[in-house]
């Protein structure tokens, strides 16, 4: 189980119900560090000393967050924009994240169906990601298959259930 | 009535200061020029207003000079007075000698026997510090290169006059009437009288031990009972102590026959890293201002006309000889202490004239037949002269020889002596004015601090931070603790009528300081909104919003949606104390406004759900209007 750092995002966790049972089922894990950014930066203050030293501590980082507008909430963005510096994260000498596995964790309200060429967004989930994929590749690290809970708001119990259970599952390999 | 005479005198002085100075500012000339020309108009040759007691007076005004170098001190800390020791040393030590020797050597020439060549010589390589200062701090011109040479000359003068002094007697070669009339003052008091028969060594020693004790007694007295009667808060018992003290060491170094302009000069340096430096200089600045203003009057009135007009073509030749030979002596020095050619004519035109211890000395020497009346009397007539032409010969190096040379010195050239003036000035330091004092400083931003409690400011003093102490509403306080220079004020004062009177203030004197204000109280913000400070806030609002913030967060509020609820709430607040400042005068409608506010924010945060999940700052990140959509499309 390599250490995992999660990098939550959510502005509004208040009205979400899958991230809300989601990140229960994780949070306490063992090898798991749990980063609520919203939480820890209200005034959009990121400590990027911090968010660098917990990077180094972990093999693997999650970046969990809904979709928002086809992206990652903006707190999320300030987090790319502030903590993963030239010099560090990438350009010259900047290999600090080098070799390290990075999985993206999305909710999105659009069903599966929603995310292709015919459907009411018109592109794949993965092309939405890409600039995540980017992101990962040009710091040296590996960008795995993303995982992603497709229709969340509509959700049934048993559905919440399975969610979750993926999510950790994901985590404890 | 006694004081007749007294108040006949003082008004046609007023009145020629009055008159004089304003026509003079009004031309664009210095005001040393307008008291000058306000001296000869009353003086004996004119209006006749001033007779005989013109030079009692001005002997009395000169004391305007010991607090003009008391008030110099205060300006230049001892680190300072210590990186000027090449300069006063070097440049001052120079021109006293060259110009002194050249001058003698040319009164030799013309037929003076050595002794009283050498006499004239001293007494004529001297300037005019009270001019000279004067001039260059109304033109700004102090902090330049060139200003800081003209001052390192002048102080060494200052100190050069006491042994010129003890030469003096040596070089007698008349007989004189009175023979143990000696010490200049007429009325040689028993100490005076003791110290005349003892030897060199033993008044030596005696100065020596008077320097020491002026400045321990600057560090460990001045200071602590500048702090006791501070705290009595009246404000006429701190301006006579400062009186007392500039006055007590005059006294003090003239008995022992030094320069008192130099024992204040050191009290001044002492106390320079003093607390109560602003409130030093803004009390003794008026007296100094008056008295050098006397002085300069009586400079005019007791110009010799008829003796001049007996003898134009001589007086004429001495006046534009000695200007020439200093200022070619001062270029030459100039060259030497590398400044550059707009400087160099600054710092050798400034110091060309004759000086007020000219007078000092060339009256001694007639005293103690070293020279003859007549001479006497014409050189004191050509040094009064180069007095008068020197706010002319400042207006022609101004409006002429530097738009010539036009290498004008940038500002940011000079960091060095004298001290840069902060841009903030903090006005009250409690613990509001501290934090935001240490914000600044976090950034390296210079903040000047002026508070009124003088156990505050010792506490401050002790933890590092530079705090003045004094009444901030006085304009001449603030404007010594560099509010000219400054760019913003910061009122944080404990009380709303203090806060208006300066707002006031800095308004009339100092219109380019953006005003930032604390309110004390609600109708207060109303106040200050409605004078339109530059920024103003209530004292409580910043820390109750943080508190209300946490508050949320502990009731379980998301820390960003605390964040959110607590600005948006501040903004709102806002909005109503702008409507409110409106109003405020007209208390029906105001009452019944803040009423409809309060009724107004509760439904603006009024909540159909539970407050937990959703406090309706907005409607960002809508799930449930969403979940109806996609339920009904799909």
């Amino acid at each position: 189980m390599p250490k995992t750092l999660i990098l939550f995002a959510h502005p509004a966790l208040e009205k979400s119900r899958v991230n809300k049972v989601l990140i229960e089922g994780v949070r306490k894990l063992k090898n798991v560090t749990f980063n609520d950014l919203y939480e820890e930066y209200p005034d959009f203050q990121i400590d990027l000393k911090r968010e660098q030293q917990l990077l180094l501590e972990h093999d693997r980082i999650i970046w969990h967050h809904p979709l928002y507008w086809y992206s990652v909430p903006a707190l999320m963005k300030e987090w790319f924009d502030i903590v993963l510096e030239y010099g560090w994260a990438y350009g010259a000498g900047g290999n600090a994240l080098v070799g390290k596995q990075v999985t993206s964790v999305v909710s999105t309200g659009g069903s599966k169906e929603a995310y292709c060429a015919q459907g009411h967004n018109v592109y794949t989930i993965d092309e939405f990601l890409r600039p995540l994929e980017r992101t990962a590749k040009l710091c040296g690290m590996h960008y795995n298959d993303p995982l992603i809970f497709f229709g969340a708001l509509h959700f049934t119990e048993a559905e919440l259930d399975a969610a979750s259970t993926t999510y950790r599952q994901l985590l404890e390999d | 009535m006694a004081y007749e005479s007294l108040f006949i005198s003082a008004c046609v002085y007023l009145l020629a200061a009055v008159i004089s100075v304003p026509i003079a500012k009004r031309f664009g000339l210095s005001s040393v020029l307008g008291y000058l020309v306000a001296g000869i108009v009353v003086g004996p040759f004119c209006l006749r207003l001033v007779g005989e007691e013109g030079a009692d007076v001005m002997h009395f005004a000169e004391f305007g000079v010991v607090m003009m170098l008391f008030l110099v001190g205060l300006e230049l800390k001892p680190s300072l007075l210590w990186r000027l020791r090449g300069p006063i040393l070097g440049l001052g030590g120079s021109q006293v000698v060259l110009t002194t020797v050249i001058i003698a050597g040319i009164g030799f020439a013309c037929g003076l026997t050595w002794q009283v060549a050498l006499a004239v010589g001293m007494a004529l390589a001297l300037s005019s510090t009270a001019i000279v200062l004067q001039s260059l701090q109304e033109k700004g011109l102090t902090k330049t290169t060139g200003g800081q040479g003209v001052f390192s000359v002048l102080l060494f003068q200052d100190i050069a006059v006491i042994p010129m002094l003890a030469l003096f007697p040596l070089l007698a070669t008349l007989q004189v009437g009175g023979s143990d009339d000696a010490h200049h003052g007429a009325s040689a008091g028993p100490i005076q009288d003791w110290l005349a028969h003892q030897p060199g060594w033993m008044v030596t020693l005696l100065v020596i031990g008077a320097v020491i004790a002026i400045i321990l007694a600057g560090r460990y007295v001045f200071q602590p009972v500048l702090g006791i009667v501070a705290r009595t808060h009246v404000r006429e018992v701190f301006v006579a102590l400062a009186l007392l003290l500039v006055i007590g060491i005059a006294l003090l170094m003239s008995t022992l026959g030094v320069s008192p302009a130099l024992g204040t000069f050191l009290a001044g340096v002492v106390l320079a890293d003093s607390e109560y430096r602003h409130e030093l200089e803004a009390d003794i600045e008026p007296f100094k201002g008056l008295l050098l203003g006397v002085f300069f009057i009586s400079v005019g009135a007791s110009i010799d006309f008829s003796l001049i007009a007996s003898k134009p073509a001589i007086i004429a030749g001495m006046v534009v000889g000695l200007i020439a030979i200093k200022a070619a002596i001062l270029f030459a020095l100039g060259g030497l202490g590398k400044l550059i050619l707009d400087q160099r004519m600054l710092f050798s035109l400034a110091l060309a004239q004759g000086g007020e211890f000219a007078f000092v000395l060339l009256g001694f020497g007639v005293t103690e037949g070293v020279l003859g009346t007549e001479l006497a009397q014409m050189l004191i007539a050509s040094v009064a002269l180069t007095m008068a032409l020197t706010p002319l010969i400042f207006i022609l190096e101004e409006k002429v020889i530097r738009p010539r040379i036009g290498t004008r010195e940038q500002e940011d050239r000079t960091p060095d002596a004298m001290e840069e003036e902060a841009p903030v000035i903090l006005a009250g330091f409690g613990r509001f004015g501290n934090y935001i004092g240490r914000i600044l400083r976090s950034q390296k931003i210079e903040v000047t601090v002026i508070d009124s409690d003088p156990d505050h400011i010792e506490f401050l003093r002790r933890v590092g931070i530079k705090a003045f102490y004094g009444d901030v509403c006085r304009h001449d306080l603030l404007e010594s603790a560099g509010a000219h220079e400054a760019k913003i004020i910061i009122i944080a004062l404990d009380e709303e009528a203090k806060t208006e009177r300066l707002i006031e203030t800095v308004r009339k004197h100092f219109p380019h300081l953006k005003i930032m204000a604390r309110a004390l109280t609600r109708p207060h913000l109303y106040e200050l909104m409605a004078a339109e400070v530059d920024f103003t806030i209530h004292q409580h609002s910043g820390s109750a919003a943080e508190m209300g913030e946490a508050a949320l967060r502990e009731l379980g509020f998301r820390a960003h949606q605390a964040a959110r609820v607590t600005k948006a709430f501040k903004k709102h607040d806002l909005k109503t104390a702008i409507q409110a400042t409106v109003m405020r005068n007209d208390e029906k409608a105001y009452i019944s406004f803040i009423r409809e506010q309060i009724k107004d924010m509760e439904r603006h945060f009024e909540d159909d759900d539970t407050l937990r999940s959703d406090a309706k700052v907005d409607s960002a990140w809508e799930t449930e209007a969403l979940r109806r959509d996609t339920n009904s499309t799909s």
